[in-house]
């Protein structure tokens, strides 16, 4: 349980960062809150040659409201996204979802963009940035590029994201009037990663009518996973508790979960359409007038 | 590479060494600080046992690399000790409640537990189980390490007898 060797940088700019990550040619890896990346080490499932400390770069910690997003920086720590008033003003499904993100020693260090990077399909982070329709934005030597979270994740672990590159920031569109949102999870034990997860928005119109309606599953596939089809059949029309339980076998179609010893397959869809069914709930009482 | 040199303040007191970059700071600071009230359990940021406090609040020391403390402030479990080195209140009421069995989880939780009593010197059952949610037992005998965290703040709003 002890990391192999590896050369140490302590960066102060994202360009010290990207630099190194380029020189590193794939054997550099960056470190935020190293809640995962230090077991991996600890584990050696991760053998990088050079470790980027970005920990120290200021640039890359806040949260803020620019425009028509709100932003927020890749090391700044779950703690402090969870504390932020400006997360739970305009996107209170993140808090919502951060809220059962591993303890307090561990959101002490651990950092959004950290766990974006990971990318474990069971995660919270990922599955409620998915939901708001948030991007990230990624940047190298050779500049930034912006990708949206559904072109993001890949599969297990996997993302867009190339070994030059560093997660800067990610973003989150603000959307106008009320929404309601919900968020519902089983895990082994409080703080454990879910075993399946859901995450859904509902804005109603004034006249009733649903105007947005997204709802993702985490843990029961390979990534965290929009379900499109209940989605569809749900906006645009009037919805209550029979519309969103006649809309829930949609969600079995666009999942292939996996098993592991934790739960087998059938019981993660079992699983997906009921915490589908209260979040999708929870959503649609916060927003109703 | 070479070792890196790390100043920090632990308990307290200025300190200094050298660590190979791979090298935890729980690693350092029981190697070599000579600091071994914090545990080694699981050295994959499960179990709890290697808290500590950086910058006053509660993290890993096994998540958390040694060159990463570079000038931080740092509190041990020894560093719960009044300045005489006798037991602190919080230490005192675990010990009075019983709240510890074999004892490998006690740093750690008291650790824990200290955290939340420095904002909240009247937490609530919910609020203390949340405390010591990343903090694990084997022993269960988290019934008494609640009780001893109650008593701790029961002593901390009474104030000194």
């Amino acid at each position: 349980m002890k990391p192999a060797k590896f050369d140490y940088i302590l960066a102060e700019s994202v360009d010290q960062v990207v630099e190194a990550l380029d020189k590193g040619a794939g054997e550099a890896i960056v470190i935020a809150g190293g809640q995962t990346l230090m077991p991996m080490l600890a584990m050696r499932l991760a053998r990088p040659a050079l470790v980027v400390d970005i920990n120290h770069v200021a640039e890359l910690s806040g949260i803020e409201v620019v425009g028509d997003e709100l932003i927020i920086k890749a090391c700044t720590r779950q703690a402090d996204a969870l504390a932020s008033p400006l997360i739970q003003r305009h996107v209170p499904l993140l808090a919502k979802a951060i809220a059962f993100v591993g303890h307090q020693q561990t959101r002490n260090r651990g950092t959004v963009g950290g766990s974006l990077s990971h990318a474990d399909p069971a995660s919270e982070i990922p599955l409620a940035a998915l939901t708001l329709d948030a991007s990230v934005s990624l940047r190298s030597v050779a500049g930034t590029r912006v990708v949206a979270l559904a072109d993001y994740f890949l599969g297990p672990m996997m993302t867009a994201r190339a070994d030059n590159e560093v997660l800067v920031a990610v973003h989150f569109p603000l959307r106008a009037g009320p929404v309601g949102t919900g968020f519902h999870e089983v895990s082994e034990r409080r703080g454990d990663f879910a075993v399946v997860a859901a995450a859904a928005v509902i804005a109603l119109n004034g006249d009733g009518i649903c105007r947005t309606a997204a709802l993702a599953i985490g843990g029961a596939h390979g990534m965290p996973r929009r379900i499109a089809a209940l989605e569809d059949r749900l906006r645009g029309s009037r919805i209550d508790a029979h519309a969103i339980r006649s809309a829930l076998p949609e969600i079995a179609g666009a999942l292939e979960p996996g098993a592991d010893q934790h739960a087998d397959g059938a019981y993660r869809l079992r699983v997906a359409a009921i915490l589908a069914e209260r979040a999708l709930l929870d959503a649609l009482g916060e927003a109703a007038p | 590479m070479s070792k890196l040199a790390i100043s920090l303040t632990i308990n307290g007191r200025k300190r200094g060494g050298l660590a190979e970059p791979r090298l935890s700071l729980l690693d350092f600071l029981r190697g070599d600080m000579a600091l071994d009230g914090t545990h080694t359990g699981c050295e994959h940021g499960v179990c709890g046992a290697c808290s500590i406090l950086l910058d006053g609040v509660p993290v890993r020391a096994c998540l958390l690399l040694a060159v990463q403390a570079e000038g931080c402030h740092i509190t041990t479990v020894e560093g719960l000790c009044g300045a005489d080195g006798a037991p602190g209140i919080l230490q005192d009421a675990f010990i009075e409640a019983h709240g510890m069995q074999c004892g490998y989880c006690t740093p750690g939780m008291l650790i824990s537990a200290q955290a939340l009593l420095a904002e909240n010197d009247d937490p609530s059952l919910e609020q203390i189980k949340d405390a010591i949610g990343g903090n694990l037992c084997r022993c269960t005998g988290y019934v008494q390490i609640i009780e001893s965290i109650q008593l701790a703040a029961l002593r901390l709003r009474e104030g000194p007898s």
